[in-house]
């Protein structure tokens, strides 16, 4: 007789998609209407514009696809509207539809490459003025000051017309985009380096940090290993409604010329081609573009909120 | 409170300074000056001439220093698209912003306080729920957008107020104002809703989360025992103690609104420095540039200065929390 022991297996680690689906966030997300609206309107967003090439019916930026006798066709539901101009042309038979997916890909990449450098750019300098203290600090620290004595908006303006200035005229359009990238990151990355140097500083005078100095971690080490994870928490809220405040800036600049131009328009620049047409009854190519940015704008601040809200010690 | 005065007055003089030289960077490499202003027929002697007039041969402090001299007194030197004198320039539109923004600045209170109490009263209702949505969506709405929407809707489908300029204006001294006259008075009507509507969904959400703390206080419950009509609870009670943010924000928010009233006067053709600036952006004229940013600064560094100096007036604690 045998007696045959199960071997007692060790309790499983949790997959991390089950772990996930455990957490306090995951609850709070399924529990909040508001958010989900924001993620799927948001996803479809992204899905849409990312694939625009492939389900855009036309390539606006392809002048021999562009018909001039189809200009200014109203949307389809209206009486003279043609397929397959969905939501109708411009004075140039640029399909609207397709200008609005190709632009609102253009919008997005910008938002997330201002938010990107911004972030690069305050989570170091915040780091090194928190961890080092003393003069890098004050020094840091007064440029902000500065920097958030101008409004944002006037920052941007000056950085996107001045570098376009510098550029020399045959790249202006080329680097339409590296310029705008660069205007919205000078006028954000101060948010980010003052919350993470408050945190910094809070951090490096506790117990695990004084281990990590007392065994000779550099310093750089310690900052992006110990220090910098337990900053990230407000730093995501902060960059999700910055995403969406970065969109803002850009189709701002963009709608005041100073931004994209109409070769490669963004969200912004059609908005800006399609007020000239207010007057003439020429509803369409205005109204589509505001009402994807607005769309686009409104889910990203929806997941913001909830965030903002899900992460918040003091509300749980 | 003495130190305290000149510390943060002292604050206020380096951050204008740290502007100036902003402005002064941009008016000065942003493109040579002498190119910009030179025309066609100048010869070489004569642009190496003007280049000694305007001093840029001297040391960069000298010029630094006479540029910050003559902004101080209101000297921005000459426009390059037009010739005239940038601070004229910028005078003769300065009342056309400062009426939007003011008149701005009233409808948000006026429509944003209401609104937020009665959220903050009736939470959990549907019209609270959907105020709070529709909130989100005004924060997210670009001030251009706004403007672009409301000209649709009630200047080019209903026809109701006029879309662009401020209408007739009225002259009292040095001031033209719009508000003495029904085309003016109408014409302002859609910029300042434009202009406003980011600030109202401010205004709301700060009266509604500063309601809903001071609900929760031991002295409105007490009120509430001693049988005080609910109306005097909520409005001569709690709304009182909410008002000072209010306030405090709405001061410091003017700077802004200021700078943000550029884009509502780009979207209605509004005679304001905001389109002036805009228009020098896209011509280059980088005096005309540097006076504005040195200006609306100004406006925007004073009120902050006066906002934190009225605190700690008022609250004696904040003087040595602010070092």
């Amino acid at each position: 007789m045998t007696d045959h022991v199960q071997p007692t297996t060790p309790p499983r680690q949790p997959s991390r998609l089950a772990r996930w689906r455990q957490s306090d966030l995951w609850w709070s997300f399924t529990h909040k209407p508001s958010a989900i609206v924001g993620a799927v309107m948001l996803t479809f967003l992204i899905v849409t514009a990312f694939s625009a090439p492939l389900i855009a019916p036309q390539n606006p930026f392809d002048p021999a696809q562009l018909e001039l006798w189809n200009s200014e066709l109203p949307p389809i539901w209206e009486a003279d509207g043609q397929w397959p101009y969905v939501l109708g042309t411009d004075t140039q038979g640029r399909d609207m539809l397709s200008a609005i997916l190709y632009g609102s890909r253009i919008s997005i990449l910008i938002g997330v490459a201002s938010v990107m450098l911004s972030l690069a750019v305050g989570l170091s300098l915040g780091l090194i003025a928190g961890y080092f203290g003393r003069f890098i600090d004050n020094l840091l620290m007064r440029i902000g000051d500065v920097l958030l004595s101008i409004p944002t908006i006037l920052i941007a303006i000056l950085v996107s017309a001045v570098a376009r200035q510098m550029l020399p005229p045959e790249l202006r359009d080329v680097g339409a985009a590296a310029v705008l990238v660069l205007a919205i990151t000078l006028s954000a990355w101060v948010q980010y380096a003052r919350t993470v140097r408050a945190q910094t500083i809070v951090e490096r005078g506790k117990e695990y940090v004084q281990a990590a100095r007392l065994l000779k971690t550099p310093a750089r080490r310690i900052m992006l290993k110990h220090i910098l994870p337990n900053t990230l928490t407000p730093i995501m809220v902060a960059a999700t409604l910055n995403f969406g405040m970065a969109i803002l800036t850009e189709a701002t600049l963009s709608f005041l010329g100073i931004g994209m131009p109409p070769s490669q328009p963004s969200l912004g620049t059609l908005i800006r081609l399609g007020n000239q047409f207010l007057f003439s009854g020429v509803w369409w190519v205005v109204l589509f573009p505001v009402i994807q940015l607005c769309l686009l704008v409104v889910s990203v601040n929806l997941l913001g909120d909830w965030l903002r809200d899900a992460l918040n010690p003091k509300l749980r | 409170m003495i130190v305290f005065l000149i510390k943060r007055l002292a604050n206020a003089v380096l951050v204008m300074l740290a502007v100036a030289l902003l402005a002064f960077l941009i008016f000065r490499f942003a493109g040579d000056p002498v190119e910009l202003m030179a025309n066609e027929q100048m010869s070489q002697a004569d642009r190496i001439e003007l280049r000694e007039k305007l001093g840029l041969n001297d040391s960069f402090l000298t010029q630094y220093g006479r540029f910050v001299v003559n902004a101080a007194r209101g000297d921005f030197g000459i426009s390059y698209r037009n010739g005239q004198d940038v601070m004229t320039l910028i005078a003769e539109r300065f009342p056309a912003t400062m009426e939007l923004a003011l008149v701005a600045t009233i409808l948000s209170l006026l429509i944003g306080i209401p609104l937020g109490v009665v959220t903050a009263i009736h939470r959990g209702r549907w019209y609270s729920e959907g105020l709070q949505f529709v909130s989100i969506i005004g924060v997210s709405l670009p001030s251009f957008v706004v403007g672009i929407l409301l000209i649709l809707v009630f200047a080019v489908t209903l026809g109701l107020v006029p879309a662009f300029g401020r209408g007739d204006v009225v002259q009292l001294g040095w001031w033209s104002t719009g508000l003495l006259t029904a085309s003016g008075r109408a014409s302002l009507l859609l910029p300042s809703l434009a202009l406003a509507l980011y600030q109202i969904t401010l205004v709301m959400r700060l009266v509604r989360a500063e309601m809903m703390e001071v609900l929760r206080s031991d002295f409105v419950k007490f009120a509430r025992a001693r049988g005080v009509p609910r109306r005097r609870i909520y409005f001569r009670h709690a709304l009182r103690n909410c008002l000072m943010p209010v306030v405090t924000m709405t001061a410091m928010n003017f700077g802004s609104l200021i700078a943000f009233a550029l884009i509502t006067e780009t979207v209605f053709q509004w005679p304001g420095m905001g389109m002036l600036f805009i228009q020098a952006v896209t011509f280059l004229d980088m005096p005309v540039m540097a006076g504005y940013l040195c200006i609306v600064s100004f406006i925007f560094v004073t009120l902050n200065t006066l906002v934190d100096i009225a605190y700690a007036v008022i609250d004696p604690r904040l003087r040595d929390a602010t070092r």
